[in-house]
Parts: C-alpha cells; structure tokens; sequence
C-alpha cells in the first residue's frame, strides 16, 4: 500500500478543434473500427457466418445433399463409423460422414449454424427490448418504478437458471402436448427463446439503468426539460440516442452467450432434438462415438469456437470504436 | 415593469438520517423587464438552486415565483408550457449542455420541435438566423458538438435558450467553464444580446469581476440567505455587509492598487447548510460578530441583512 | 520575497528545451514544444496559459508522470542537478515526494477515500522515512496538519476525506505533499476549485510556509490573479511554447508580447469601467496537432505580420531577465 505515489497517470490532452467536415460521433466510430485489424477480420468472419446462415438452402443446393439425407451404405456395417479416414472426408463429403446415422457433416454444420444463430439472435433482440425498455423506465422514472423493476431485476438474477430451464422444457412440452405426441422444432425453438430472454434481460435492464441515470443529470436533458420537452421526446429524443453504443456492445456480446447458451441446452437434451442440426445436439452425439471417430467432434467444435470467438472479438473492437476512452 | 418577483422563496432537500439542507432559505427580489440582476456567492450559498428553482427545473418548497403577475411557482406542465417560452437558462457546462449525437441544427431547434412552434420562413431558416445572431457559421447547422471549442459550444447553448424569443434568462455560471480569453467573448455576446433583444437576466456566478461588468443590480447570497442586494455602485464601490466586503476583499487580481490596504481575510470555511448557524448565518466567520448576531437573524431591510452594517457605525 | 530575476546561482529546478508529445489517433499532440525555466529554492514561477498551452502537461514531465508508452519526453529536466528524463521510474519515484511533491486541482480525487486522512500523511512520511516508527509518524502528521492551519489536527488525522470541507482538503493536501519536507512543490491550479474566501486562505498558507520550508514553488494557473499574488517570476506559454519569461512586475505590468497583453486586458476587474466592453481576444486556443505555421499566436493576433505567420519566433531577451517570443515585441503595450 504506496498511498502517497498513486498518483494517476495522464492521459492526452484532448485534441483542440480539428477542421473535419460534420462527422457524427457514430460516423467516427465507424471510422475507427474500419481502422481495427481485429474488428475487420472478426466481422468479417461474422458476415461470412451470417451469410452461410441465411443462404443455408443455397448451399444445400449447391451442395446436392440435403442436412437428413442418409448415407448408410457408407458406414461400415459392424460398427456404424465411416468408411474412409478422417471420418470420412471425401471429394462429395468435406467434413466426413456421422458414424451411426450416416448423414453429411458439413451441411447439418450449415444448417446448424442457421438454428444456433436465430435462436441466439431472436433471444438476444427479445432481451435487449425487455432490458431497454425496463431500464429506460427505471432509470428514468426512478421512485416507486424503479423500485419495483429492480427488484424484478434481483429476483430473476436469483433464479437458477439451468435448474429452471430443466425444469421448464419438459412440463411445457407435455402441457401442449402429449406423452406420446412428436414435439414439432419450432415449439421447442419458441420455448428456448422465451426461457433465455427471461433469464436474460436483467444484464441490458441494468447497463441501460445505470447509464440512463447518469445521462439524466446531465444539462442537456434538463435543457430539454427546460423547454416542456415531454416523456417522449425525452426518452427517445434525447436519451435513447446516447444508449446505443453500450447497447450495441451488450447485444454483440450477448449473442455468442446465447450460442454457447443453446448448444449447452441442446447437449443436456432439454433444447433441440435430433434429427435438427445443432450444435449441441452434434457434439452430444459425438461424445458416444468420441473413441472411433474423434473427426466427428472436431468440425462443429471448431467452428461453434470460431463463432463464438468472433463476436467475442467483435463485441471488444466495438466497444473500443464506440468509445476510445476506455481501457485499453 | 417588475418582471419577476421571488417572495420567501425556500427550497430544502431532505438527506436521508440526516435532516434538511436548507439551500434556499426564504429569499426576495424582483427583477423588471430588461434588467440584469447578478446573484453571487460561494458554494452552497443556494444561488444554482434558486435559478433551477425560477425556470421550474425545480420544485420550491415554499414561497412564491410571480412572472408577469401571475403566480408559477406550483404551475402543472401544460401551463408550464407557455411559461418556458418566456423563461429560458444557459448552462455552465458547455460540454455537457448540448446532446453529443445531435447536429447543432437540432439542438438549437429543440424547443421549436418540443412546443411544436413553426416559424415564418421554416425552423432551418430561423435556426440560421439563431446561429447568426450568437456569432456563428450559419453553415455549421450540420455539424456535432464534439467538432466545436469550448466557447462556441457556449454560443449554442445560448442561440438554444433564445428560440423561443424569451423575455427572461436565468444564466447559471455561463463563462466560468471557459478559458479567459474566450470568456470576454462570451461576456460581450451577453451583453449586447440583452441590450439589442431587451433580455432580462439573472446572472448567477461567483465571479465577482464578471457580474460587475454585466448586471445593474446584484444580490450577494450566503448559506440560502441574501445578505446583501443592491445596484451595482453600491455593492462594488458601497459595500455594507462585511461577507460582501470580504468577497471583495478576497478577489486576486492583477491590477489591485496597494494590496495592505483593507485586506480581509476570512477564518474557516461556510458551515454546512444541514445545520446552518442560529440568528445571522454569518456570525461564525464574521469579525463585527457580537451576541445579538447568535440570537436574531437580521432582515434584509434597505438592502443589507446585517445588524452592524458599515456606513453605520462610523 | 520579490526581486529581481537575479543571475541564477543555483537553481533547484532546472528544465531544458521540453519537449512532450503525444501520438494519438488524430496524429501527434506537441503539447510541449521547447520549454525551459529555471527556479531557484524559495521562489515561485508562475506558469500561465489556457487550457491546451502544455501547462499541466508540463508539470506532469518534472514529476515524471508521463506513461512512457504514450508520451515521448525529451529535453532535459534537473531536479537538484539530477536528470529525470530517461531516468528509471523506481529511481523517480524516489525523488517525488521526498525532493519533489505536489498539489492537485482537486484534492478529493488524489486523497483515498477509505483510509482517514492522517494515516495517508503518515504513509507518505514513512515511504520514505522507512525507520521511522508508527508514533514518529503520527506526531509528524499532526504537526504538519497543524502547520497548515488544521483545528484540533489530532481528531481530524483520525477522519476521512469525505469529511472535510473543500478547503480542510486542499490543506490537507498540502500538509500530505509537505510532510517530507520537499525542495521542489509543484501546485498544478491549486485553486481553482475552491471558493474565493478560501483561495485567499490558501494562497496566503503557500506564501507563508514557503518562508518556513525555503522551497522552490511552480505554481500552475490560467488565473493571472492568482499568479501576481504569488508568484517572483511569470512563464507564459501558448500553443505548447514560451511567449514570455520574466519577473512578475515585468509579465505583468510591463508585458510585450500581444497574448500576455491581450490576456491582461480581456480580465474583467473590480476597478476601471464596468460599462465598457470588454476587450477579447478574437478565436480560440489553436490545435496542438495543426498548429498555425510560425507564431501559434498569429491568427489571433492582431499585429501579425507576414515574417509572423512564416517564421516561429525565438524567445529574445529585451529587458535584464525579461524574455518574449515575438518579432515585433511591445507593439501591444
């Protein structure tokens, strides 16, 4: 403990007045994370994902093999593992085959890809409007709302999520349907979305609350007020313009939680079924076949950590565009 | 014509466990049409307060704010409406004024595009003649705030709280932000702004130079109180209160004649407003202080609220 | 304590052609391009300018406080014939506090806020008195709290940041930046924060014990007040660069470069016509990363001519200590 040197350290004194012809504070932003090595290749890697995502058809198309399409007569009959090595890599299966099913990785990937990311997008647009809109009335209302919020806040932090979500799936599934029924994707897709943006909000809630406040007593807003400025032209007027950076960090990031978030679900068996493609669902298979055919693991391993890891880059390069003061 | 009058105007903010600070405790003054009234005084002397108070950014606790005859000091927020277009403040922080991610077209707008008010010729062209009239490129109408300096930034703080053509402004510490040479600017802007549009101001800064140089009349606060109000002669040449000669007193500057003379210097620091002194305010830092001043609280009558007030005792 | 600027004999402080830069994203910041000073033990210079005029950033090179990775430091600064530029940071260190300290603009963010005020005196005492003993440096703390005008210094060392007010701080500060007797006090806008009833106080404190502990006082402000109150001898700098250099009498009352004139005459007073416009200077502080070619001053001023806006001036000698960076000194006054 050396309390008389911690003396903080300067940093620049802020540029004076340069001559640059009106450049919104985002259009500088952009600017700056055009300049980020790191932000370029992860967003790129990024668009490319979103793109195989949304195209996944196409590449089917393209392709000639469907994500259900079965290739028995590949595996070798007594054990069910590929013929051929590396899983069975060859010229019209890039990633090898799925030993037991026979079906071809490098499409049920594509395809895979395409349900972790709409989950993960849908669950993260669906938290982010719940967080905003909580965290702007909190914040800015204050008094009895805020209150009430935050301890909505507190209370669904409290909840064990996996507990819950264990929980949940099962009772909601048999309470549409049936014991026997087949439960169609998109339910299942429905319910993991809402159990995720019901756990999820409170990260946004808070971040929103705590900058609203903030913004709240600065002089501009009361410039605003000063004026008769009401409820609405003060929250989306004047505040929600200055939300959206932290908010566009937050949903970044929050996007390959939800992914990791989904796969998690799917390989404890309480989120997407078989025979969807996922991510999850693929790697749980993988486990039983991890013996004979580690090739099996290894493709939609690497690429849910190289989705994962890119927005994870993406979301810092971001943040530091959008705001150059902070760490770094 | 009196504009604006204040009467026991009291604002106390309740702190938790700990009681009330009493910022603003039961104040007077007028100010007529035209007319600029100077509040001064340090930290925590209520004078931020009472300006938050007469543009209605703040609730009085007590008292009355009569503008025009007309009593707004508890005015629901569509009344307040029509209230806030003859009632306007400029800001101390030319930086946290203005919203970063508006254009400075927008931000000086603002109130237009609130009150839903449109000018003859369309709001761009009024915005324009707004930039104008404070001294700016009517060109910059699409620039951000973060592209201009300190001093311009004031000036759209300043062509902001004139959209609305008010008869009264409250300005809080407008140049005490700024570096000294843009602050001679800014004063001089002020200045003809309130001789050409025939602004009234309350002028609230703890700058004793600059208020001299644009109010007629001031008001010296301490501790939530006026200890001493009058014309700008008087309180800079005539100084009864011995808080107001202090202040004075206490002012470095570089072209003061001989300094031994009639230098005073106060012991201490201004007592905290949670639990202000008994009788007069002043007493525990004043050298005239004897016991009456720990019993009563002197009035303000003829401008000064002190029970030995110089000129009186010879 | 005024005088002259005599030859200097010995000055403790010593600084020699500064330069810092900053590179950032917008390119590089020459904050300071070319400074030297000197001050001697028991004088006070007075640094004035506005903001951007490389001042504080200044101050921050002779206490070594630039983060190497963003500021390049060049030049030479002497701390008591020591070099501090390219010097180690433990060995600078070990210098600040005990033969430099200073002051900062605001005590409430160079205090801690959790640990009572007498213990961080104590502390810096003993960071560098390490045999020092607990009780040696509690009366050391109460003495120095005393000294500085502190009531009742032994209850108030027991009592946190929190609890005292702005001006209790600012002397709180001064006692913490005085305790190991430094030679060298550096006072960035000391201030500037406080109100005028305190300032007075507080300026008053410096004066006195400058007396008492002989030390050498860089006093950083953009208040000329402040500055002929306090301060022997008067550095004015603009746009990172000297523009005038001498005794306060000299700066003050007999300026000759245009911006310290002009600066003179924008300060509204309390003395001399209220009803008079005020006397500004047109524009504003120039950028540090484009500044105008030859004199920075040039687009603000209006004696420039056209050797002004080609060539910088040299800071020029034209009165026995009395400098000025101007090619056509005194045209102003």
């Amino acid at each position: 403990m050396s309390l008389s040197t911690e003396i903080p350290t300067v940093a620049p004194p802020p540029p004076t007045e340069v001559d640059v012809a009106g450049r919104s504070p985002g259009q500088l932003a952009w600017a700056r994370l055009r300049r980020d090595r790191v932000a370029v290749i992860s967003g790129g890697l990024l668009v490319f994902f979103l793109i195989l995502a949304v195209a996944a058809p196409l590449v089917e198309l393209l392709y000639g093999i469907g994500p259900y399409d079965q290739f028995q007569e590949k595996l070798r009959r007594s054990d069910g593992l590929p013929l051929g090595y590396a899983g069975g890599i060859s010229r019209e299966h890039w990633f090898g085959l799925e030993p037991g099913s026979g079906r071809d990785i490098f499409i049920r990937l594509v395809y895979g890809i395409r349900t972790s990311l709409f989950i993960a997008v849908m669950a993260a647009l669906l938290t982010s409007l719940i967080g905003i809109t909580l965290g702007i009335l909190a914040g800015y209302l204050g008094g009895w709302v805020d209150s009430v919020i935050s301890w909505l806040t507190d209370f669904a932090l409290a909840l064990p999520f996996l507990i819950f979500a264990l929980a949940v799936m099962p009772t909601v599934e048999l309470r549409f349907y049936g014991p026997r029924d087949e439960v169609p994707t998109w339910f299942r897709v429905a319910v993991l979305i809402a159990i995720f943006a019901a756990f999820g909000w409170t990260g946004m809630a808070r971040l929103v609350r705590g900058q609203v406040i903030s913004l709240r007593e600065r002089e501009f807003v009361e410039a605003a007020r000063a004026s008769g400025a009401g409820l609405g032209h003060m929250l989306f007027r004047q505040l929600l313009p200055n939300l959206w950076a932290p908010i566009l960090v937050s949903f970044s990031l929050a996007v390959p939680a939800y992914v990791t978030g989904e796969a998690a679900l799917s390989f404890l068996n309480i989120g997407i079924r078989d025979p969807t493609p996922d991510f999850g669902v693929m790697i749980f298979r993988s486990i039983d076949w991890l013996q004979g055919d580690p090739a099996y693991v290894f493709f939609p391993g690497v690429t849910i950590f190289a989705l994962v890891l890119a927005f994870n880059l993406f979301g810092d390069a971001l943040r530091d565009a959008l705001d150059p003061k902070s760490s770094r | 014509m009196t504009l604006l009058r204040v009467e026991g105007l009291t604002k106390h903010f309740p702190v938790r466990g700990r009681g009330l600070v009493r910022a603003v405790d039961g104040i007077d003054f007028a100010v007529a049409a035209g007319e600029t009234l100077g509040l001064v005084g340090e930290s925590g002397c209520g004078k931020t307060t009472t300006g938050r108070m007469l543009v209605r950014l703040l609730e009085p606790t007590g008292g009355r704010i009569v503008f025009e005859g007309r009593d707004i000091s508890h005015l629901g927020r569509r009344d307040l409406r029509l209230l806030r277009q003859d009632l306007q403040i400029i800001f101390q922080d030319p930086y946290a004024s203005l919203n970063p991610r508006h254009t400075v077209g927008r931000i000086v707008a603002m109130p237009l595009e609130v009150n839903g008010i449109r000018p003859p010729g369309g709001v761009k062209q009024r915005v324009r003649e707004l930039l104008e009239l404070v001294g700016l490129n009517p060109e910059h109408y699409n620039r951000y705030p973060h592209e201009f300096s300190g001093g311009q930034r004031q000036r759209i703080g300043i062509a902001r709280a004139l959209a609305l053509r008010p008869k009264l402004i409250v300005a809080d510490e407008p140049v005490s932000a700024l570096d000294v040479s843009i602050q001679a600017q800014v004063v001089n802007l002020l200045r003809g702004l309130q001789r050409d549009l025939g602004l009234a101001f309350v002028f609230i800064a703890h700058d004793l130079a600059v208020v001299r140089h644009f109010c007629q009349r001031v008001a010296v606060m301490y501790l939530g109180r006026i200890v001493e109000i009058g014309d700008r002669e008087q309180i800079y040449e005539r100084p009864r209160h011995p808080y107001t000669r202090a202040l004075l007193s206490a002012v470095p500057e570089v072209t003061a004649p001989a300094r031994a003379n009639g230098r005073i210097r106060l012991a201490g620091d201004v007592p905290t407003p949670l639990d202000p002194p008994s009788g007069c305010r002043f007493r525990t830092r004043c050298w005239k202080a004897r016991d009456v001043c720990a019993t009563t609280e002197p009035a303000l009558t003829n401008g000064v609220a002190c029970h030995f007030p110089e000129g009186d005792d010879g | 304590m005024r005088g002259a600027v005599g030859p200097a004999a010995d000055p403790y402080l010593q600084v020699r052609d500064l330069r810092v830069r900053f590179a950032t994203e917008d390119g590089v910041v020459r904050a300071v391009d070319g400074v030297s000073f000197a001050v001697e033990r028991g004088r006070t210079l007075g640094i004035v300018g506005e903001s951007g005029s490389g001042k504080s950033v200044t101050s921050l090179a002779v206490l070594g406080l630039h983060d190497p990775k963003r500021a390049t430091v060049t030049g030479e600064i002497l701390v008591g014939g020591r070099d501090v530029v390219g010097r180690p940071d433990e060995e600078v260190r070990r210098l600040r506090g005990r033969d430099m300290a200073m002051i900062f603009q605001d005590p409430l963010s160079a205090l801690h806020p959790y640990y009572p005020v007498g213990r961080q005196i104590a502390e810096a005492y003993r960071v560098h008195h390490p045999r020092a003993g607990r009780a040696e440096a509690r009366g050391r703390t109460v003495q120095m709290l005393d000294r500085v005008g502190i009531p009742q210094p032994e209850r108030r060392a027991r009592q946190y940041p929190h609890e005292f007010s702005g001006g209790m701080r600012q002397r709180a500060m001064i006692a913490m930046a005085l305790v190991n007797d430094p030679d060298l006090l550096i006072a960035d806008e000391p201030t500037t924060a406080l109100d005028v009833t305190v300032q007075a106080q507080i300026l008053d404190l410096l004066e006195d014990l400058q007396k008492e502990f002989d030390s050498a006082i860089v006093l950083i402000t953009h208040d000329l007040g402040v500055v002929s109150q306090v301060a022997d001898d008067v550095l004015v700098m603009y746009g990172g660069r000297a523009v005038e250099h001498g005794s306060a009498e000299q700066v003050l009352r007999r300026p000759r470069h245009p911006y310290t004139s002009g600066l003179l005459a924008c300060v509204p007073t309390l003395h001399g016509d209220a009803d008079a416009d005020l006397v500004p200077i047109p524009g504003s502080p120039p950028s540090l990363i484009h500044l105008p070619a030859g004199c920075a001053f040039h687009p603000r001023c209006r004696y420039a001519d056209d050797r002004s806006r080609a060539e910088v001036p040299e800071l020029r000698s034209v009165a026995e200590g009395h400098l000025v960076a101007c090619h056509r000194p005194g045209v102003a006054s």
